[in-house]
């Protein structure tokens, strides 16, 4: 009963039967081997959100004049201030974004609304917290287009005064959004998170099983038998290949029905991939837990191993456009920034193989590569 | 195949360097039980995991069955039986799984399976425990098991560390009688000890100490020719105290307690006990009894022990 490259399928099949009990047995492992990851994507799922809404506003109308209730009134209309202070003179506006209560002050000059209505040039004045750059930008570039929104009315409205009709203006941006059309970021962030996940969990499952035999000395026995490294690798992998795509599954469903991320492309590919992805981090976490022969070791390792790079320079996070370039080189080696790609493909713009290919072909590479270099550092001795 | 099972010329083996076993040369035959005694870190693990292919020796030869202990490992590891000194079957598995794990690996035939579990299970009386996770049996249990997976496929040469470390008397008796089945089928059977009465039961026995073959033989040749010294056993009231004084008497060249029993290394019994006499008497000890005796086996291990460190110290005076 020999398969190719030697595999004996009786052993290959005896060692996956043992390691399945030892999982099944382990209820503990075994909880967190399915909880962790719905956990993970609860927690980032919400928190991680990158839409700017409700930035906290404080508002000084020195004016009060219906020209500046205008105005304030457009800034409480928007979904993306809420009104947080009424102040009463600059100071308390001050106060409130020293206190961290208000991320932007709006202060509206006393003779605002007199140089409004004699049509004179006038200013509002915008303080803000710049304590967080991109957040800081991305706020007040919303009240930029608030303020220009109420100054083109105002000309408009002169113009129409001036001339008997309304101007047309020379030129207008027209948007289209493809692919995320309500521009939410959980629809971006979700397919990424679930690669993220997946690389920590799986390559974190598999780093403890092979270190665990040798601190136990189960490994001993193991290894003056005639299995073969191939046959102690695969059949390792094989519980933790099914806990991963249960995983994966539940991911999914989880992206689907709570955050209520819609999936376009083919489910077939999805999972498909996913697999092929998986086998590669089962098979890091052996490799690992093969070099480190201790539980601690491997697991922290695994942890360095997989989730540093699969959240920092996958793509997940961080625009890998926006890095240095040697660091964009050295992503394309990061096997979760191709998955991150494929199920960004996969879900927001439903592409299939044609065009996903190439990050395809490269998961398959990392899984063979992973699953060689596995079983060739195994070594049935104890030197 | 040669008519020994095992046989090794100038073994070595270093970690850095500690020399854990000294060019150790030795045969064992077919169908015998070979004991390997020694105390605790002398080299007999080390030894065994280099016979059984799992440490690579640092100098010197060595074939089990025929085959070399540095090439054809894996021809090794599919013909022997090896049962480690730590426990090593898998706590959270019952009894019946871990025979049907390692039945699986050593390949047994379908055919066969069944029958060579109903023959594990007997061996070590566990047939009304076969779904007892076998982290809950008692040591001796274990160890019957241990010994059970290791001849599932019912391997010519089986390698035993240590089988008895930790277990109840009683329970080291049953695992000897199972040892000679064994030897009494054919079967070569290589054993680590430390327990001196257990090198009784073997067919012949390797004496190993810090890593060097102290002494070899079966144990009536050791107990009539590797023994220089004579051995006097004296019966006394506080021997603990009089061992302190007999030490220091000119002529004894050892002295250990046995028991309530004293016993001394002496180069000649007869010409001390007159003198050993006076001087225990003079210090207030009553002497019951003075005789010269047979050594047992723990006598010789001692005394060759002793020479041993006699002539290190010798030695290590010498070149410093």
């Amino acid at each position: 009963m020999s398969g190719p490259g030697g595999i004996n399928l009786r052993r290959l099949v005896a060692v996956a039967r043992k390691e399945f009990i030892h999982v099944l047995r382990d209820k503990r492992a075994l909880a967190i081997a399915i909880l962790l990851p719905m956990i993970m994507l609860m927690i980032f799922g919400y928190a991680l959100t990158l839409d700017l809404d409700r930035v906290p506003l404080a508002i000084l109308d020195q004016s009060r004049t219906p020209q500046s209730r205008e105005l304030v009134a457009r800034f409480e209309g928007s979904r993306y201030f809420s009104v947080v202070q009424r102040a009463g003179s600059e100071r308390e506006v001050e106060a409130a974004i020293n206190r961290g209560q208000a991320m932007l002050g709006l202060v509206v000059p006393l003779d605002f609304g007199r140089r409004v209505a004699s049509e004179r040039k006038t200013q509002v004045q915008v303080l803000a917290d710049g304590s967080d750059a991109n957040t800081t930008t991305l706020a007040l570039a919303y009240a930029e287009t608030i303020v220009r929104g109420y100054s083109q009315e105002v000309l408009v409205m002169k113009v129409r005064r001036l001339t008997g009709k309304a101007p047309a203006l020379p030129m207008e941006l027209r948007p289209r959004v493809w692919f995320n059309t309500d521009m939410e970021s959980k629809i971006f962030i979700v397919p990424g998170l679930i690669a993220v996940i997946m690389m920590l969990i799986t390559a974190l499952l598999t780093s403890l099983t092979v270190a665990r035999e040798w601190e136990t000395g189960t490994m001993e026995q193991l290894i003056s038998t005639p299995v073969r490294p191939p046959e102690l690798i695969l059949g390792k992998l094989a519980p933790y290949f099914v806990i991963g795509m249960v995983d994966m599954l539940l991911s999914v469903l989880a992206g689907r029905f709570l955050f209520e991320v819609p999936i376009r492309g083919s489910l077939v590919l999805l999972f498909g991939v996913s697999a092929v992805f998986l086998v590669g981090a089962l098979a890091l976490g052996i490799f690992i837990s093969t070099l480190a022969k201790s539980q601690l070791l491997a697991s922290q390792a695994a942890f360095v191993a997989t989730f540093l790079p699969a959240f920092l320079l996958s793509g997940f996070m961080f625009d890998i456009g926006n890095m240095p370039r040697p660091l964009q080189v050295m992503t394309n080696l990061i096997p979760a920034r191709h998955f991150v790609t494929i199920l960004r493909g996969l879900y927001l713009k439903g592409t299939g193989l044609a065009e996903l290919w190439p990050q395809c072909l490269l998961l398959v590479a990392f899984a063979a590569l992973m699953l060689l270099l596995a079983i060739r550092t195994f070594k049935k001795r104890l030197d | 195949m040669t008519e020994f099972a095992v046989t090794l010329c100038d073994l070595e083996r270093r970690f850095g360097d500690f020399v854990a076993v000294n060019r150790i040369s030795l045969d064992v035959r077919r169908g015998e039980i070979f004991g390997f005694l020694g105390p605790n870190g002398a080299g007999k693990s080390t030894t065994i995991r280099m016979l059984c292919g799992l440490l690579e020796p640092s100098g010197g030869s060595g074939t089990v069955a025929g085959f070399d202990i540095r090439t054809e490992r894996e021809q090794i590891k599919r013909t022997i039986g090896y049962m480690s000194q730590k426990f090593s079957l898998y706590d959270d598995l019952t009894v019946e799984e871990n025979i049907d794990f390692y039945s699986g690996i050593y390949g047994i035939p379908r055919t066969k399976k069944a029958e060579r579990k109903a023959w594990v299970l007997d061996m070590a009386t566990l047939q009304e425990h076969r779904k007892t996770r076998t982290g809950e049996l008692p040591g001796g249990w274990k160890q019957r098991l241990s010994l059970g997976c290791a001849l599932l496929h019912e391997p010519r040469i089986v390698f035993l560390d240590e089988p008895t470390s930790g277990v109840d008397p009683l329970s080291r008796r049953a695992f000897w009688d199972l040892i000679h089945q064994l030897a009494h089928q054919g079967v070569t059977v290589f054993v680590t000890t430390h327990y001196m009465e257990e090198a009784e039961y073997c067919d012949r026995l390797a004496l190993i100490y810090r890593g060097e073959l102290v002494a070899l033989g079966t144990p009536s040749e050791m107990k009539g020719n590797l023994m220089l010294d004579q051995v006097l056993a004296l019966t006394c009231d506080r021997a603990h105290d009089a061992l302190a004084l007999a030490a220091t008497v000119p002529g004894v060249r050892d002295a250990a307690l046995f028991g309530r029993d004293l016993h001394l290394m002496t180069p000649d019994a007869e010409a001390l006990v007159p003198g050993l006499r006076q001087a225990l008497e003079s210090a207030g000890f009553r002497v019951d009894r003075m005789e010269r005796i047979t050594p047992s086996l723990e006598d010789v291990f001692v005394s060759l022990i002793e020479a041993r460190d006699r002539a290190d110290g010798a030695q290590q005076a010498f070149t410093s």
